[in-house]
């Protein structure tokens, strides 16, 4: 089976949505829509046994092939631990969804739609062997998120933080877009097998390091690393579903996702390492401290996303060092960043989802309004205990073993010995330690502040009770895998931890098993690891009770020096700024535009005549002067000097009249009667029409323009003259092309069997022209009828804008 | 003769687009009535003005004028009339409904941005 076309699974599903959901009112849609991630689930899961061996499946689709575009779908262990993640959570979070949004005031049409379309483009952006591909289905993602951020689309506060993901993750997905054709043309392929084959013969390239920053940029926004990590905090306004689903477990992991998978071609650079590792660690650390000022109970798992996405993106760039030395202390790395992004989607997805319980069952998130629920939800309560804790990296929670070995990692890193990180390596360790005492705080604050304290319900919206069955089952199957992972980490990484290492590092091993790390909870007591963590907990537990008295210090930074507040200030300029920029050249008036027309017309013809050498009169070819033609020239000249100089309308019309007349002699005189003749009809018709409308126009005025006005419009008409007269000389004087005209003379009589040659080109040779010219004026003709008919409606309801 | 004609479409194009550039829609109506003048006599000029007779096969003539050029100015003399007409109903209509032919007052205001 080509299950490259599971991909589009989703997005075919979602095609029957809005019908389902307008005809079967009676079953929340949302149960036909679990159908779809249950069942790639299952299929998916079928995969593990390949990638467990080391093997990978592939299947393809040709979309341009002249281009090297194609839809291929490459699943290793890496892809496949996506896969299952994305479906996994996604079944998970529909369910929730069911019992969250409700059917009868929600418009679930739209959000199935949009979540299912997430849904493909996320697994096409995680099975992707092809970049262009992966780039489209990258953006899609973006636009999916910006759908669903933007639901409740009568929130002020929803399509601002829309657009700003939008405007962050789309800017970050051109940038990657850039450096996927970058590393094309470094290796000749799209493919990134055939990339990362051919990827040491990438070092040293000049768009090397160019291609990698790109990349990066790439990630970053999408993974939300600072100092784009701005725009996670504002997406919360989202349903809290798709929080649980694209902004903690999926969608902001595919910058994760990228980095994994581009590491075999950038692992080679220096310049790599330090960005992954310590932009990482600087958002770990940034994340973690603003978590703790966060009131909303979302934006405090907002905060805490971007700081553990953080912490992975460290554990990344640090497991990246395997390329230079192949010591088994740096191995832990990559193993800890895939295991702890496994946890994290499961601790993560289910705080979340109570998140979404406590403000379904009080009507408030803020987290100072709130105390004491624990004995009105204790299943809720227990969930949010668990995540927490795990969040925290205490025991028996899967948290702590991905913890321990990040703390492993980072301490490797002081043996690092090349890149400058024997001088510096001592701070990542540093950082990690206290970014992890912040990550204790706000774990503790998340689930006490909320669940425990003084019961506040007078202050609540809602009288609170335990939510639903239903609404319970995902947090309760994603806490239950919290603490079953404790208790067999070993069978998780052999299963799908292994065989993701291995693919992001195939320059390394060549089979999951030959990665070497086995996860224990207890190290001895002489392990660092235990002791950093005791310590986290005395100096997290102390800092946590007596967070009344230093919290208030968050208030110190004034709300104009952050990054938001440059976003804010970015926009509001470009949106402002150009609006003016637009306003002093775009000014409504016609004169101006066509001034613009006229002068670029003029300008650029006149220099391409002279820059090409293309301007050349040749008197030879000039035919004799006759005295008619003069003596008409200077009626003609006169005439014009008339029309121009007239003061009246009668007068005007009268000169143009002549003017018709005697461009028809210009017409006898140089044998073309048939021109001659029309002409003089249709001046006569033209004066005509003239006179009859001319007494329902006002007198002629020029409006008091100003003199300066007029005398710029004179030089522009002189220029446009000019440019004309030179055109007229010069394409007089040289024909670089055989004109047509030879081939009508010669075959007039025997192929069209006439002798009149303008007639027969009009009506036979050119027959459509004239055709649609007939078209042309009756339309002219309908026109004119309807404009005189017509009777115009009110202005008022004429104007769309009020 | 052509570098008479290609002056005198030089001045009909000047004529044509300085009363374009004006504010009164009459005159506006009457300086596209010059300019297709002058774009006429230009299509003509470019052909060349030297044939002796007109493009009408007869016995023992064998210089005609070039009929190309012709043909397409008998379409354009057609479109342009067709041109005209519309606007003066249009400017007629826009003069109606107004009760101005500036330029500057019918360019709308910033509601219609």
């Amino acid at each position: 089976m080509e299950f490259v076309l599971l991909i589009f699974l989703p997005i075919v599903a979602a095609l029957f949505i809005p019908l389902l959901f307008r005809k079967i009112k009676g079953i929340h849609t949302g149960w036909f829509v679990l159908a779809v991630p249950v069942v790639l689930f299952i299929y998916y899961t079928t995969f593990i046994k390949t990638t467990m061996d080391g093997g990978h499946a592939l299947s393809e689709l040709q979309w341009i092939p002249s281009l090297g575009i194609s839809f291929v779908s490459y699943l290793d262990g890496l892809s496949i631990l996506f896969s299952l993640l994305i479906t996994g959570i996604g079944a998970l979070v529909v369910l929730y969804s069911i019992f969250y949004l409700d059917k009868n005031k929600e418009k679930l049409g739209n959000f199935y739609v949009y979540l299912l379309l997430f849904m493909s483009a996320m697994l096409g952006v995680v099975q992707s062997d092809n970049v262009i591909s992966l780039y489209l289905f990258w953006e899609l993602t973006s636009i999916s998120s910006f759908l669903l951020i933007g639901y409740w689309f009568t929130r002020d506060g929803s399509r601002f933080g829309a657009l700003k993901s939008m405007m962050v993750t789309v800017f970050g997905g051109l940038m990657m877009l850039g450096g996927f054709i970058l590393l094309g043309i470094m290796g000749g392929t799209f493919s990134i097998r055939e990339l990362i084959a051919q990827s040491s013969t990438f070092v040293g390239h000049e768009f090397f390091t160019l291609a990698l920053v790109l990349i990066l940029l790439g990630a970053f926004t999408k993974s939300a690393q600072f100092p784009f990590y701005i725009w996670l905090p504002d997406a919360m306004e989202a349903p809290t579903p798709v929080s649980a689903y694209l902004h903690s477990a999926t969608m902001v992991k595919a910058g994760l996702y990228l980095v994994a998978r581009f590491t075999p071609i950038f692992a080679a650079s220096e310049v790599w390492i330090w960005l992954v590792t310590g932009i990482g660690l600087l958002t770990l650390f940034w994340g973690s401290l603003f978590a703790v000022k966060q009131t909303d109970l979302k934006a405090i798992l907002a905060f805490s996303t971007v700081s553990q996405l953080g912490l992975i993106m460290s554990l990344l760039g640090a497991g990246a060092i395997t390329f230079h030395v192949d010591e088994a202390l740096f191995s832990f790395a990559m193993f800890a960043a895939i295991f702890h992004l496994i946890n994290h989607a499961t601790f993560k997805g289910s705080l979340f989802m109570i998140a979404g319980i406590v403000d379904h069952e009080t009507g408030t998130r803020d987290i100072r309004k709130l105390g004491g629920l624990m004995s009105i939800m204790p299943v809720s309560f227990t969930v949010a205990f668990i995540g927490s804790m795990s969040m925290a990296g205490l025991p028996p929670f899967n948290g702590f073993l991905s913890k321990e070995m990040f703390l492993q990692s980072m301490l490797a890193i002081r043996h690092f010995e090349l890149f400058n990180f024997s001088t510096w390596g001592v701070v990542f360790p540093v950082v990690a330690w206290i970014a992890s005492v912040f990550t204790f705080i706000y774990s503790f604050y998340f689930v006490f502040k909320t669940f425990a304290g003084k019961q506040k319900i007078g202050k609540l919206p809602r009288k609170p009770h335990e939510a639903p069955f239903g609404m319970l089952i995902s947090p309760v199957i994603l806490a239950m895998l919290v603490v079953t992972i404790f208790f067999i980490p070993n069978v998780v990484g052999k299963w799908l931890v292994k065989p993701a290492v291995m693919a992001i590092q195939p320059y390394q091993y060549s089979h999951p098993s030959e990665v070497g790390v086995h996860v224990s909870a207890w190290h001895g007591f002489d392990s660092p690891e235990l002791w950093l963590t005791v310590g986290i907990v005395l100096i997290g537990g102390l800092l946590y009770l007596s967070l009344s008295k230093w919290q208030k210090f968050y208030g110190i930074q004034p709300d104009t020096l952050s990054l938001n507040a440059l976003y804010d200030t970015t926009m509001m300029f470009s949106e402002k700024g150009m609006n003016r920029l637009s306003r002093i050249y775009m000014t409504g008036l016609i004169r101006t535009y066509l001034l613009y027309i006229f002068a670029f017309l003029s300008v650029t013809t006149i220099a391409m005549l002279f820059l090409q050498d293309a301007f050349a009169v040749d008197m030879s070819s000039f035919s004799k002067i006759s005295a008619y033609g003069l003596i008409n020239a200077v009626i003609l000249l006169l005439a014009v000097a008339f029309v121009l100089l007239s003061k009246t309308r009668l007068g005007a019309i009268i000169s143009l009249g002549a003017v018709g007349y005697s461009v028809a002699l210009f017409f006898v005189i140089f044998k073309a009667p048939d021109l001659a003749l029309t002409q003089l009809v249709i001046e006569t018709v033209s004066v005509a029409l003239f006179l009859l409308a001319f007494q329902h126009l006002p007198k002629l005025s020029d409006h008091g323009e100003k003199k300066s006005h007029k005398f710029v419009n004179a030089i522009i008409a002189l220029g446009v003259g000019v440019t004309v007269t030179l055109v007229a000389l010069s394409s007089h004087s040289q024909k670089l092309v055989q004109s047509i005209s030879q081939y009508y003379k010669d075959t007039v009589e025997t192929e069209a069997g006439g002798g009149n040659i303008v007639n027969v080109i009009l009506v036979d040779y050119r027959g459509f022209d004239t055709l649609f010219e007939i078209a042309v004026l009756a339309i002219a003709g309908i026109g004119v009828l309807g404009m005189i008919k017509l009777r115009l409606a009110r202005k008022e309801s004429s104007d769309e804008n009020k | 003769m052509e570098l008479v004609m290609a002056i005198l479409i030089g001045v009909l194009f000047t004529a044509a687009v300085y009363l374009i550039l004006s504010r009164s829609l009459l005159k506006i109506i009457i300086g596209t009535g010059l300019l297709s003048h002058g774009a006429h006599l230009l299509i003509l000029t470019m052909g060349g003005l030297g044939g002796l007779a007109p493009p009408v096969i007869s016995e023992g003539v064998t210089d005609f004028a070039d009929p190309l050029p012709q043909a397409l100015i008998l379409t354009a003399i057609v479109i342009s009339f067709g041109v005209t007409a519309f606007m003066l109903v249009m400017a007629y209509r826009a003069y109606a409904v107004h009760k101005t032919d500036d330029m500057n007052q019918l360019k709308g205001n910033d509601e219609h941005d």
